[in-house]
């Protein structure tokens, strides 16, 4: 198996504990009845929702760089016409 | 009057674009009409698949949500869809594109016949796709319709008396499918691209900035979520709070991870990720996409939380005991910024009810490609005629939509959920035949008809979608829907025939 091989599966696995750790994180009972305001106007469960949303940008960024699929590296040649 | 000069310089600019792209840009081959030769980069994938999957939710329904029920809505819908849309476009989209561009696909249909070598199932899908798209674009068109005529209310008050000035729901629906059918007809795929950017933009920025201007005339984002926290802190939490009930059940919160589902299989999406340029255009797409829904809901979020408390001189700007969420964003636009503002937030929230675009073109992709060139023969028809096809669908189906929303009645809107759980039941389906080895054409059958059967009998239990609030032991119907799929489509598929080697070796290529 190549390097690059291994670093994909090795990064797939990661890729994949990290999302589930995201759905674990995002249901945030412990904000579930907190209404306090962050900055003094923002509702913590909503700032908190929205960082998830950021770490969703970071996760799947990160897996488009180091999870990404070897047999994407290069382009598939035909480009076949429209239809099948 | 200005928002009706606004909406009206807007949709003069969406046509202007839409031939832009398509006398600048277009290659006048089929390949560009339909999925604008597979050409768009980084920057055009993103904002065209952020406008298709952004709805007139995202404004409108987004903030009379979070009037009614507080913050919880932000992480039902957009906190739960960054994380699943990313998902979707990372581990579907993009290996959907690969063999897309591979095989010559346009449609869903085409793949799915050649994955599972079964013409019989393409047409099953088939009716099972456009049946779950129509109602989604008859609800697009009343509520564009149903916007201008509240944003243009008192704009021609000698023209339209019976609504007190404003522009009839019919006639601006009838002028969206118009605009939309022009740029569609003209450009393709193309110009439903650039039209995207634009409205992607449109609903971004004009967001935001309705966020600002409300807040700087309550007296600061503070003193906004104070007058919440005094008169409507139950808004600020899901659960119970100040002697209210909670807004919703920890279950039912988990449930809603399935509704977001639907992407993988919506038709319009799959067209647009046909149209990447390269796989790598896929990166920015599901690196941003989170934080474009970000961008749109929270600041609607907490507009729609200010709108319970906020007041003007002395009086609420949303009455006690108002009853339509969807009039929330116009009261506090209309009451608390300055009146042209009306007209340049009307901009934003049209903008957002234009997904129409791809979902016309993709009817009229999937007719031509996988019913009438598949039945009659691809050679029949060279790159002109196949164009030329698909202009005389994008005919057909914008008139025969229009004249679907015309008699279609109010209770279509609730069908919009139930479209989504429709799509996401065939999530099983797509994800199986992108990973599964061992798929086969009856495990693929039997999971789409157990989907229909569940889903039937849930909306039939729904009263046919009429109780908003039905729930199956908690869940969302989505949750037994999709897992009964998965379920058919697992047993099935072991107790029958495996794929001959060679289709399983075209779409699952040896490791490296």
């Amino acid at each position: 198996m190549t390097a690059l091989a291994r670093n994909y599966y090795r990064n797939r696995n990661i890729m994949w504990v990290l999302f589930v750790l995201l759905l674990v994180l995002h249901h945030d009972w412990w904000f579930w009845n907190d209404g306090r305001l962050v900055f003094g106007f923002l509702p913590i469960g909503l700032g908190y929702h929205m960082l998830i949303s950021v770490a969703a940008g970071l996760l799947w960024g990160w897996a488009s760089f180091y999870a990404w699929p070897p047999e994407l590296e290069g382009e598939p040649e035909k480009d076949a016409a429209s239809g099948t | 009057m200005f928002a009706l000069v606004m909406i009206s310089l807007y949709l003069l600019a969406l046509l202007l674009i839409g031939r832009w792209a398509h006398v600048g840009y277009s290659r006048h081959t089929a390949s560009d009409y339909y999925v604008a030769s597979r050409s768009l980069g980084p920057f055009m994938l993103v904002m065209s698949i952020f406008g298709t999957t952004m709805t007139s939710f995202a404004l409108v329904g987004s903030t009379g949500e979070a009037w009614r029920e507080g913050i919880g809505v932000y992480g039902l819908m957009a906190s739960w869809s960054g994380i699943i849309h990313s998902a979707c476009f990372f581990l579907i989209g993009v290996k959907l594109w690969h063999f897309g561009k591979l095989y010559g696909y346009n449609t869903q249909v085409q793949y799915f016949r050649d994955r599972l070598q079964s013409p019989t199932f393409g047409l099953l899908l088939f009716v099972v796709v456009v049946s779950l798209v129509i109602p989604y674009i008859i609800i697009n068109i009343l509520a564009a319709g149903e916007t201008i005529q509240i944003l243009t209310k008192g704009a021609l008050p000698s023209l339209f008396p019976g609504t007190a000035g404003a522009v009839p729901q019919a006639l601006g629906s009838a002028v969206i499918c118009f605009v939309v059918f022009v740029y569609v007809f003209g450009g393709g795929a193309r110009s439903t691209a650039w039209a995207n950017v634009m409205q992607t933009l449109s609903f971004m920025v004009l967001g935001l900035i309705a966020l600002v201007v409300i807040a700087i005339n309550l007296g600061g984002p503070v003193a906004a979520s104070q007058q919440v926290a005094e008169l409507r802190p139950d808004l600020l939490v899901r659960g119970a709070a100040a002697g209210h009930e909670a807004r919703i059940s920890h279950l039912e919160f988990l449930s809603y991870v399935f509704v977001p589902l639907s992407v993988a299989m919506f038709p319009h999406l799959f067209q647009n990720w046909m149209t990447a340029k390269s796989a790598k255009a896929f990166r920015v797409t599901v690196m941003l996409h989170p934080v474009f829904i970000m961008l749109v809901w929270a600041p609607c979020i907490l507009l729609g939380i200010w709108a319970s408390s906020a007041m003007v001189d002395g009086q609420l700007v949303v009455p006690l005991g108002w009853k339509d969420p969807n009039k929330v964003l116009g009261m506090m636009v209309d009451r608390l910024t300055p009146p042209f503002f009306a007209g340049v937030l009307a901009v934003g929230v049209v903008a957002s009810t234009l997904a129409l675009d791809t979902q016309f073109l993709v009817l009229a992709t999937m007719f031509s490609h996988d019913i009438v060139m598949h039945y009659f023969g691809r050679e029949r028809f060279d790159d002109q005629k196949q164009i030329l096809l698909g202009r005389v669908f994008v005919v057909v189906i914008a008139v025969i939509a229009y004249l679907l929303s015309a008699f279609a009645p109010r209770s279509v809107f609730t069908l919009g959920v139930w479209c989504f759980t429709g799509f996401s039941s065939l999530f099983p389906l797509v994800f199986a035949s992108l990973y599964w080895k061992r798929l086969t054409k009856l495990g693929a059958f039997t999971s789409v008809l157990t989907a229909l059967a569940v889903w039937l009998y849930f909306f039939q239990e729904a009263n046919w979608g009429l109780s908003r609030d039905y729930r199956f032991h908690g869940l969302m119907p989505v949750v037994p829907t999709v897992l009964a799929s998965a379920l058919a489509l697992v047993v099935v598929s072991l107790l029958t025939k495996p794929p001959a080697a060679e289709v399983v070796g075209r779409f699952f290529p040896k490791d490296a």
